[in-house]
């Protein structure tokens, strides 16, 4: 057979078939939304984990270093005094601004706070910040009110945190422990984890928690990225005191890992039981597509088309209904889940991370592989199937 | 012609597409085997606490501590049987990811509150008698290779030693215990409170949390809001709740897990049942001379209408069973491969017959449609498509 002959065979094959598609709907529905359900719970798993990991990650940087008391992996389990501070102030490498080094000593506690939706109480962080913190973490931006000032009971929320736990917005008054704290402003920070929490004054806070004059951590901002190695030799060998720095990207990844596992290990077998359920589904479907049209089929042949444009236009067939299938779940989980917020724990701070599901162009291009993938293999079995079989056989059939 | 001759003749009668039914429904219901485990998993223990148990922390939160001396105090109050004390210790063993609990306790007072927890006579005989001796579940001992008699180092993140800065603790393991409630974490690493209140380089005579027993679990309520009041306005306010209460609490830190599976499960098996229906649907219009013919032949409609259905469900219950009783099987893998941060992960018994119950209802919807159509068929007209 000619290749002319054989483009003409495939194209009149395949419109034929796309022309009766109507006629078969009911068949052509079911591996339609089969596929679609598939696509769509595939992007909606990814979408949380893609959500989760935007805001975790999304203030990684490797010219601020995040000092904790050696040893300590979290904020919690860290304590620093005022001469820890004094040590990392005259550190090289440390970046300088108008009122002096750019080193934020920071206090972090945890705080409960009612979960909207959950009806429960969670762990909110409360972080004590001075004025350096606005200047080491630039992204920190007020978009509503305005910042608290020093020395008095105030507080500002992060996006996230204000979305995700009652009594935050703008203007109400929280209780913690003995003091009342006023809610005089709302901040965004690049969509990272400083959104899931509430700030205040650390003097505030060091007295309402009969801290002294002690921190939990310190945010150097450097000079540059390639400050890192020189900043963080001079304060682990300074025998004056007893600290470790790690950049904020190493800290961030580190404080990840427990929900990454988690999402990598469970997220991806609930992918692959699916994927494999799916691909029998998708198979099952196009054999029954197929089956039924075997006298078409055979009639095709019997007119003179030969095997191959006849599997070929199976499976063109099976691919369009995959790609359908893949927009229209692709469609629902972008329309039900992006966007949609949840909150879940920390381990590493045992604190809430506020996060909101993504469903990026990425993952619904994944989604549209895995369709394809699917499509091409259900269809080319019972493609072959039905070309093997003898014409005069599948005639007689029903 | 039996029932079961005509059923597997049926079943056998296109072999690629039952074998393509079977394996869909089998991987629906080990996907609802997983998903179940999981959901168990972050449940933490919700459906396992015990109802004359109280658990009291810090008002603000469960990382502020509380004085011990709270203890003897609550044990005075009416209704209050008996208190014991535990403090998160928050070590590392080797490696940060070798995530377990780990907490001081006083051996007998811990054992009387938690009968869940078993240990030999003998070895509590040993842990009272060694003052860094250590208990732990069966479970983390196995994850570790660990034996009675070796010496454990944790690394400090939280509580140093004094004078000794970051220098790891050394605990001796005297015991083992296990514990025959299902789902009950065996990861635990318990021991001594005098040796670590003794050695830590602050905060002595501050624990983290108490557990307290009520006389009557019906005056639970009331019992916790006493406590709470007797240390209103103290530097240290108490926040009580039944440890059902708090456990569900601490599953919602973690997040609406259970809405997420659900819409998993029923985007799943809504594909599932379009499929398999779809599937039989066809398998009976393709049979309908077959059919008429065993209509000519003497069967009545019903017993028609009765064939298809068990068909329906012989298929589809069968392969539901299977992929329980795979999920079953996996329950073992994921264990070990999770243990670290879901030690509840369990295929709970109801879960498993629900499993069941609906691989059969299943089978009964995709089932009804095609034989309900095969019930009717007339048989002159199903006749002459033989």
């Amino acid at each position: 057979m000619g290749l002319v002959s054989f483009l003409r065979q495939c194209q009149a094959v395949t419109r034929y078939n796309i022309e009766t598609i109507w006629q078969r709907r009911g068949v052509s529905a079911v591996a339609i939304f089969g596929i679609a359900g598939v696509v769509g719970v595939l992007v909606a798993v990814l979408s949380m984990a893609a959500g989760f990991r935007a805001v975790v990650t999304g203030q990684s940087r490797d010219d601020v270093a995040v000092v904790l008391r050696s040893g300590a992996t979290s904020e919690t389990a860290s304590i620093l005094s005022r001469q820890d501070i004094q040590v990392l102030e005259e550190a090289p490498g440390v970046a300088r601004g108008s009122a002096g080094a750019l080193v934020s000593p920071e206090l972090f506690v945890i705080i409960d706070r009612r979960k909207i939706g959950a009806g429960t109480d969670a762990n909110v962080p409360l972080r004590g910040v001075e004025a350096a913190a606005f200047e080491v973490r630039s992204e920190i931006e007020i978009v509503e009110g305005r910042r608290f000032e020093p020395g008095r009971n105030e507080v500002i929320v992060g996006d996230g945190a204000s979305l995700s736990f009652e009594g935050l917005l703008v203007g109400d008054t929280i209780d913690v422990g003995q003091s009342s704290w006023e809610v005089v402003g709302r901040f965004t920070a690049g969509g990272g984890l400083s959104e899931s929490e509430i700030w205040t004054d650390t003097r505030v806070l060091q007295q309402a928690y009969r801290r002294g004059n002690s921190y939990n951590a310190a945010f150097v901002r450097l000079t540059d990225e390639t400050g890192f190695d020189g900043f963080q030799e001079a304060i682990e060998e300074d025998p004056r005191v007893s600290l470790g720095a790690r950049t904020q990207t190493e800290f961030l990844a580190a404080q990840s890992a427990p929900i990454e596992v988690f999402i990598s290990v469970v997220g991806w077998i609930i992918v692959a039981l699916m994927s494999a359920g799916a691909v029998f589904a998708a198979l099952n479907t196009m054999y029954a597509a197929v089956s039924s049209r075997s006298r078409e089929i055979a009639t095709l042949r019997a007119l003179g088309f030969s095997r191959l444009p006849v599997v070929f236009s199976v499976v063109v067939e099976s691919v369009v209904f995959a790609l359908v299938g893949a927009a229209v779940g692709g469609a629902a989980s972008w329309f039900l889940f992006d966007g949609f917020r949840a909150a879940t724990i920390n381990w590493a701070s045992f604190s809430q991370v506020s996060f909101a599901f993504e469903v990026t162009s990425e993952l619904l291009m994944q989604g549209v592989m895995l369709a394809l993938v699917i499509g091409t293999i259900g269809g080319f079995l019972p493609a072959v199937a039905a070309a093997r079989r003898s014409v005069v056989g599948a005639l007689r059939e029903q | 012609m039996s029932t079961f001759t005509l059923i597997s003749a049926a079943l056998r009668r296109k072999k690629t597409r039952t074998f393509l039914t079977f394996s869909s429904v089998f991987f629906a219901f080990l996907i609802f085997g997983v998903l179940s485990m999981l959901r168990t998993a972050f449940s933490m223990g919700v459906e396992m606490a015990s109802e004359d148990r109280l658990v009291v922390r810090h008002r603000v939160s469960l990382f502020q501590l509380l004085p011990q001396s709270y203890e003897a105090e609550m044990e005075e109050m009416p209704g209050v049987v008996d208190a014991v004390h535990m403090t998160w210790f928050g070590g590392v063993y080797q490696d940060p990811s070798n995530f377990f609990m780990q907490s001081p306790v006083e051996p007998a007072e811990y054992l009387d509150m938690y009968p869940e927890v078993e240990l030999s006579e003998e070895e509590k005989t040993r842990w009272i008698g060694t003052r860094n001796g250590a208990v732990a579940g069966r479970a983390l001992v196995e994850r570790h290779g660990w034996e009675i008699g070796d010496r454990i180092p944790i690394q400090p993140t939280i509580w140093q030693q004094q004078g000794r800065g970051d220098d790891a603790w050394e605990f001796e393991l005297v015991g083992i215990y296990e514990s025959a409630v299902e789902g009950f974490d065996e990861t635990q690493f318990l021991f001594r409170y005098d040796f670590f209140d003794e050695a830590r380089s602050f905060g002595r005579g501050q624990i983290g949390w108490f557990m307290v027993r009520v006389q009557d679990p019906a005056r639970a309520p009331q019992v916790a809001a006493a406590i709470d009041a007797a240390f209103q306005n103290s530097p240290a306010e108490t926040k009580s709740e039944s440890e059902g209460a708090f456990a569900a609490g601490f599953a919602n830190q973690v997040g609406n897990l259970g809405l997420i599976v659900t819409s998993i499960l029923g985007a799943v098996f809504f594909t599932i049942l379009l499929v398999a229906g779809n599937t039989m649907a066809q398998s009976v219009r393709e049979r309908i001379g077959e059919i008429g013919l065993l209509k000519a032949l003497g069967f009545t409609a019903g017993r028609v209408q009765r064939l298809v259905l068990f068909e329906s469900v012989t298929l589809v219950a069968t392969a539901g069973f299977l992929g329980m009783v795979m999920s079953a099987v996996l329950e073992r893998g994921l264990r070990s491969q999770l243990a670290a941060y879901f030690p509840g992960l369990a295929l709970r018994p109801q879960d498993l017959l629900l499993g069941l119950g609906l691989a059969l209802l299943t089978g009964l919807v995709v089932g009804v449609f095609p034989a309900r159509r095969a019930m009717r068929l007339e048989t002159a007209f199903a006749l002459r498509r033989l």
